[in-house]
């Protein structure tokens, strides 16, 4: 029953609300940090040669820019609240620790509000390099304040910067706290992510396009653009998800064993790829092993122990398998794009014509979505990893939770309410696509020919 | 440090107030204009606001990052009780956001735009509704640490008719910051003396609104009205607001953009502080526990001060970023007449 919601459904419904609302900002998030650096090369390469496509293609991006930036303005504002109205015993502590990278962040916010007024509204009005730089502000201010909020969630996962005294915070530091031991890796995987999520969903939305046939020009080099990109960050994030590995490893040996489905303490541990954890029986069924791979990736030692799940009391477990699946599915996702990264630099090279090939457009197509799903996996991984708790061995997500009653109506109202959002963006972006087609007819019968 | 900070959260409510307010304002004065006047204030209300709204929103953040920073106990006390009302409210943030956005951006011009308007409208009215009904709920005294049930916990407080004569007045005041604005960014001569009547009404709405405040205070046995009349640097201010309106007049008469700007913001900024002049330094007022203030829900001097230091350096950022902004846009306009059509 709804009505008579106990102890347990509302911390439920408060995780779920929670992980809605970051699982949908974070997409809008991504996209407003990385997509201005798309428009800020395409606008360069139009004030170098002059050239009216680039032209067009970037104030087609800033159109989605504005777009997205909008949204992700409003649920970002949204977050911020809901951080107390659900986790009330977190903030209660976490604000006068944790709250220094959110006062950097709220600058940065500023900044790039302010530049994105300054670069969508600035055409003919502003000195043309001006113009360009106020767009590239734009992008360095978004990523510079998605690090810092991802600082403050790395304070979670390796809380810092205080004493906990008898369930109080005492000799706070906030430097200390902001520059914890998890705030390099993740940040630089997050970055990373956002860059690889944006740029292949751009590069993929642009090969449908192709595919279609129209405006050949336009989305050959908006493809172009966005996969060089891409590339470089799908090819270094392994790289990076490696450093974040053998950090996890270090600092949260739980989470570790959970993405791996680890359940023995070993030495010479195998990573088991796919497979099914069995939480109750505390083993892994099916998958494939690969022998020692694991305790070399974790810490870079064929022959090093890994924690298993079974050295720890059942309630410090988060759900395994939800945990191993995502990271699971994380990792393909990012494999696939490195894949395609190198490939895209290998036809780049050889035979720049296969570009428009309809078997590699139909393999961009399908990379679209993937960014974005290894960014919410990933994420899953963090979160739903460091379960039970909310401050990582301090402080439990079910202390924290919002006393007030009926979360449940919480959540069925933003479910909704995102639900619309995103079907209303898509639907923009349609109108906006099909307008483009429209408006140029000469091109096509000239690219036609 | 403390009071750096203080300074840096009540003027950062006071800005909200003033640049998100108008363009709150911009919506409630869209939602109740009629016929021909729909069309053109929709036109007047886009081109005003789109370079800038996103800017003016950025003040709500700054006020809850430092409320949550510095003032925990202020900001979890405050999602607790308050919770329903602020859930409403972020639902009107947010779609009132996007749907001004959609509006402006959407590439075709049929019935979504319709839609768009509506919900725009609709929702500015709401969230500045809320945002009021919240401000009032806060000082009524009628939040309790030990409640008894869910209504003396989570509605008694803004629900009551202090609370929602304080949205009202709240509501009212944004209309008519808006409507001195608008008349500011209206193109001809018909459009201004449109702006100048809806202004006009906005005034007299404002000081009904305000009268029923005190009467609503007395009603609901809040302290309010007593303490106002009591307090010398109330009545001190609010007569300020008084003798300032008959020059906002004259100024508007003699079609002085900025000046009218400017007295209006320093009305708004007389009113504001008549009000929380009664309060200060409380916040939050408990009917049944020692009140929250500024001084006793501070976080430790360390966290305070590194705040204060954030909000000074990035003020010396963002000061100058969002004047030079402003002036982009605003020289351009008075120059050239522009439309702010994005291309």
């Amino acid at each position: 029953m709804i009505f008579r919601s106990t102890k347990l459904d509302n911390l439920l419904a408060a995780r779920f609300t929670m992980g809605y609302s970051m699982a949908f900002h974070i997409i809008f998030a991504c996209i407003g940090m990385t997509m201005p650096f798309l428009m800020v090369v395409s606008h360069w390469l139009y004030i170098k040669r002059k050239d009216e496509i680039y032209l067009r293609l970037t104030k087609t991006w800033s159109k989605g820019v504005a777009i997205f930036f909008a949204i992700g303005a409003v649920s970002g504002t949204a977050l911020s609240f809901e951080l107390g109205l659900l986790w009330p015993g977190f903030m209660k502590h976490a604000g006068a620790i944790i709250g220094m990278p959110f006062s950097w962040e709220g600058t940065a916010f500023f900044i790039e509000a302010v530049c994105l007024g300054l670069f969508l509204y600035g055409w003919n009005k502003l000195n043309p390099y001006l113009h360009w730089a106020s767009g590239l502000m734009v992008g360095i201010s978004g990523v510079a304040s998605g690090i810092f909020v991802v600082t403050a969630n790395a304070w979670m996962n390796s809380p810092a910067g205080f004493d906990w005294v008898n369930g109080q915070a005492v000799n706070i530091d906030p430097w200390a706290a902001m520059f914890n031991d998890a705030w390099v890796s993740q940040t630089l995987h997050m970055t990373i992510a956002a860059f690889e999520a944006t740029a292949f969903g751009v590069a993929g939305l642009h090969a449908i396009l192709l595919l279609r046939k129209k405006n050949v020009l336009l989305h050959k080099r908006a493809m172009i653009i966005a996969l060089a990109i891409g590339s470089v960050a799908a090819i270094i994030q392994p790289l990076s998800g490696d450093f974040s590995a053998k950090d996890v490893a270090k600092r949260q040996p739980i989470k570790l064993a959970a993405m791996e489905g680890q359940f023995e303490t070993e030495k010479g541990a195998g990573l088991t790829i796919g497979g099914i954890p069995n939480q109750e029986k505390r083993t892994m069924e099916y998958g494939i092993k690969i022998p020692k791979a694991l305790s070399f990736l974790a810490y870079g030692d064929f022959d090093a122990e890994v924690k298993g799940l079974n050295d720890f009391p059942e309630e410090y477990l988060p759900p395994v398998a939800f945990v191993h699946f995502s990271f699971q599915v994380m990792v393909a996702c990012g494999t696939f794009l490195a894949a395609l990264g190198i490939i895209f630099w290998i036809i780049w090279f050889k035979t720049k014509d296969f570009l428009l090939h309809p078997k590699f457009l139909k393999v961009v197509a399908v990379g679209t979505p993937l960014g974005f799903i290894a960014v919410e996996t990933g994420w899953i991984v963090t979160e739903v990893g460091r379960q039970p708790w909310i401050i990582y061995e301090i402080l439990t997500t079910a202390e924290s939770v919002s006393p007030v009653p009926g979360q449940i109506f919480h959540l069925i109202v933003f479910v909704i309410s995102y639900m619309i959002l995103a079907f209303a963006a898509v639907w923009l972006m349609r109108r906006q696509i099909k307008a483009l087609d429209n408006d140029f007819p000469e091109e096509q019968l000239k690219t036609a020919e | 440090m403390l009071y750096v900070v203080i300074l840096f959260l009540l003027a950062s409510v006071y800005l909200y107030c003033l640049l998100g307010g108008a363009d709150f304002g911009a919506g409630i004065i869209e939602l109740f204009a009629r016929g021909k006047s729909k069309l053109h204030t929709r036109a007047l209300v886009t081109r005003a606001m789109a370079p800038i709204w996103e800017a003016n929103h950025m003040w709500l953040i700054i006020t809850i990052v430092i409320l949550f920073n510095a003032f925990p106990p202020i900001y979890t006390r405050i999602s607790i009780t308050l919770y329903i009302p602020l859930i409403l409210m972020l639902l009107g943030i947010i779609l009132r956001g996007t749907s001004f956005t959609f509006r402006h951006y959407d590439i075709k011009t049929d019935f979504s735009q319709e839609v768009y308007s509506k919900i725009f409208e609709v929702a500015s009215f709401i969230v500045s509704f809320f945002l009021g009904m919240l401000i009032g709920a806060v000082v009524s005294g009628k939040i309790m640490l030990h409640p008894e049930g869910f209504w003396e916990a989570y509605m008694n407080p803004w629900l009551n008719w202090f609370s929602i004569s304080t949205g009202l007045f709240v509501t009212t005041i944004f209309a008519f910051i808006a409507s001195v604005f608008l008349i500011g960014d209206s193109d001809n001569e018909e459009l201004r003396k449109e702006f100048i009547g809806k202004s006009q009404k906005a005034t007299l709405l404002m000081i009904a609104a305000g009268g029923l405040v005190f009467v609503a205070s007395i009603i609901e046995n809040v302290d309010f009205a007593f303490d106002f009349i009591s307090n010398p640097f109330s009545i001190g201010l609010i007569a300020a607001a008084t003798v300032v309106l008959p020059i906002l007049w004259m100024v508007i008469k003699r079609g002085k953009k900025w000046s009218s700007r400017i007295i209006t913001g320093a009305q708004l900024l007389f009113i504001i502080s008549a009000f929380y002049a009664v309060y200060f330094p409380k916040i939050v007022v408990f009917k049944d526990a020692e009140d929250l203030t500024l001084f006793n829900s501070a976080a430790p001097d360390i966290t305070v001060s590194l705040l204060a230091w954030a909000l000074m350096l990035g003020s010396l950022l963002i000061f100058p970023a969002l004047i030079y902004l402003l002036r982009v846009f605003k020289h351009l306009e008075d120059k050239n007449g522009w439309t702010s059509t994005p291309s």
